[in-house]
């Protein structure tokens, strides 16, 4: 038997509310299964499982909030499964709740399609609360899910809170704080070039149509995540005292909230993706963070972070390193600026790439080679 | 479709991007961007969901077009009555 435990989904977590069970005692799970929704100050994330077998009990009760740690259900026949990389809470170590079975009866697996999952989710209801769906074999039909919620017991569940921008800002404070507190930063500059990809993007983007269009995010995103084989210092985390590379790519992508806040969940294997595989990630990402729907493993596996602020936005942005995280790069507004081509002044496009690096892993020498490569990469943009 | 109506379809289609949007505070010459916070990604969606809805595929190199309400209304008016005629 293993535990299933409250995952910590940031180094900014210290606890999080159980809001629902999508498993029952009995079901089989599998790795990457997404079995509960936890409430945190970055609102309700799918937490997924990483162990295969049966979940033989449900330890903690749909409305309880526990520290990270708390063993939440307990899984028979486990077999390993390698979870993404995890992230300690940084600022408190808090003791697990004592175990207590509250629900051991093994049932079926429950049985709901996901329109009825996600007016379930909709309406903060346990849809196990659903005696019997009149789908087939007795699956949970949207039907089903609002015939219960008209009824009374709805009352009785506990609501499922939307996003809590104060707790989110002092979930980033926290986080922000000792980051800028333990990490000693470096930051350098770079400015670059953007006429062969705004060039290049104009001819991609004239040719397809709305939905398969680009954004120059996109191309900066991809070339951030390529330049990070050269320079794979920058990729990975600094725990313990040490620095452990990541093996793979995964960007966090920073993603502004609406009415304020901040997340960046990772676009895993940035850099083996194309780039309109990159910008229906992108496109997923950004709907589902501001909907209040990521995963779990989404929060806990990124091993560097990419900011760009748009057309809208600053020039430039130096970012602070989401710890465990080694670096951040940011993308400022790209402008038309001045600028010297084969000894003649042009007017020409540019964006200041930024990176705030770990002192404690590597040195500005190691950052600059970095931008370097960002910077040529972004030249042969049909490349990317 | 009538110019209230184009209207009314693009304050829906924001809606959808930004639901906390103050729809009924929008004039025709502010800028959408602006007033209802749409971010590139969001304009893009804009753009997608315009297509979607009316089937006019709105060039790239047009979306400055699209910054304002009013902008935005008199631009799909003329596309639609294009759209239209090539239909007829």
């Amino acid at each position: 038997m293993s535990d299933f435990k409250m995952p910590a989904l940031g180094a900014d977590m210290e606890a999080g509310t159980l809001v629902e069970w999508l498993v029952r005692p009995g079901d089989r799970v599998k790795s990457g299964d997404v079995v509960a929704v936890v409430e945190t100050q970055k609102g309700a994330i799918e937490v997924e499982i990483f162990q295969q077998g049966v979940v033989s009990n449900i330890l903690v009760p749909v409305g309880e909030r526990v520290p990270v740690g708390t063993v939440l259900a307990q899984i028979d026949g486990a077999r390993g499964a390698a979870p993404p990389p995890s992230i300690e809470p940084a600022i408190a170590a808090l003791k697990p709740a004592p175990l207590r079975p509250i629900v051991a009866a093994p049932s079926s697996r429950l049985k709901i399609t996901p329109a009825a999952r996600r007016r379930a989710t909709a309406l903060s209801l346990d849809p196990t609360m659903i005696v019997k769906g009149t789908g087939v074999e007795g699956s949970i039909r949207l039907a089903d899910v609002e015939t219960y919620a008209s009824g009374a017991k709805l009352a009785q569940r506990p609501a499922k809170k939307g996003l809590d921008l104060s707790q989110m800002r002092q979930a980033i404070a926290a986080a922000m704080s000792h980051s800028k507190r333990e990490i000693p930063h470096y930051y350098l500059t770079e400015m670059v070039d953007l006429h062969a990809a705004s060039t290049w993007i104009e001819q991609y983007n004239a040719e397809k149509s709305p939905v398969e269009r680009i954004l120059p995010a996109v191309l900066f995103l991809k070339a951030a995540a390529l330049a990070l084989r050269e320079q794979p210092q920058l990729n990975g985390a600094y725990e313990n005292g040490a620095f452990t590379p990541a093996s793979d790519v995964h960007v966090g992508w920073a993603i502004a909230l609406r009415g304020g806040g901040l997340i960046a969940p990772a676009i895993r294997d940035t850099d083996r993706k194309s780039l309109a595989e990159l910008m229906a990630a992108m496109r997923d990402l950004v709907e589902r963070a501001r909907r209040g729907n990521l995963r779990s493993s989404e929060l806990t596996s990124p091993t560097i972070t990419v900011t760009s602020v748009g057309d809208r936005g600053a020039e430039s942005v130096t970012g602070i390193i989401y710890p465990p995280q080694v670096a951040i790069v940011g993308f400022g507004r790209a402008v038309a600026r001045p600028w010297v081509v084969d000894g003649r002044i042009e007017s020409c496009p540019l964006v200041t790439v930024s990176l705030a690096a770990d002192h404690r892993v590597t040195d500005g020498h190691v950052g600059g080679l970095y931008l370097a490569a960002v910077a040529r990469l972004l030249q042969e943009p049909e490349k990317l | 479709m009538t110019d209230a109506e184009i209207k009314a379809l693009i304050l829906e289609l924001i809606g959808e991007i930004a639901p906390e949007a103050d729809l009924a505070s929008a004039r025709d010459q502010d800028d959408l961007r602006e007033v209802f916070d749409l971010d590139s990604m969001d304009f893009a969606n804009l753009i997608v969901a315009i297509h979607d809805r009316t089937k006019i595929a709105i060039p790239e190199v047009d979306y400055n077009k699209l910054f304002t309400l009013g902008g935005a209304t008199a631009y799909l008016r003329d596309a639609l009555s294009q759209l239209n005629a090539g239909d007829a």
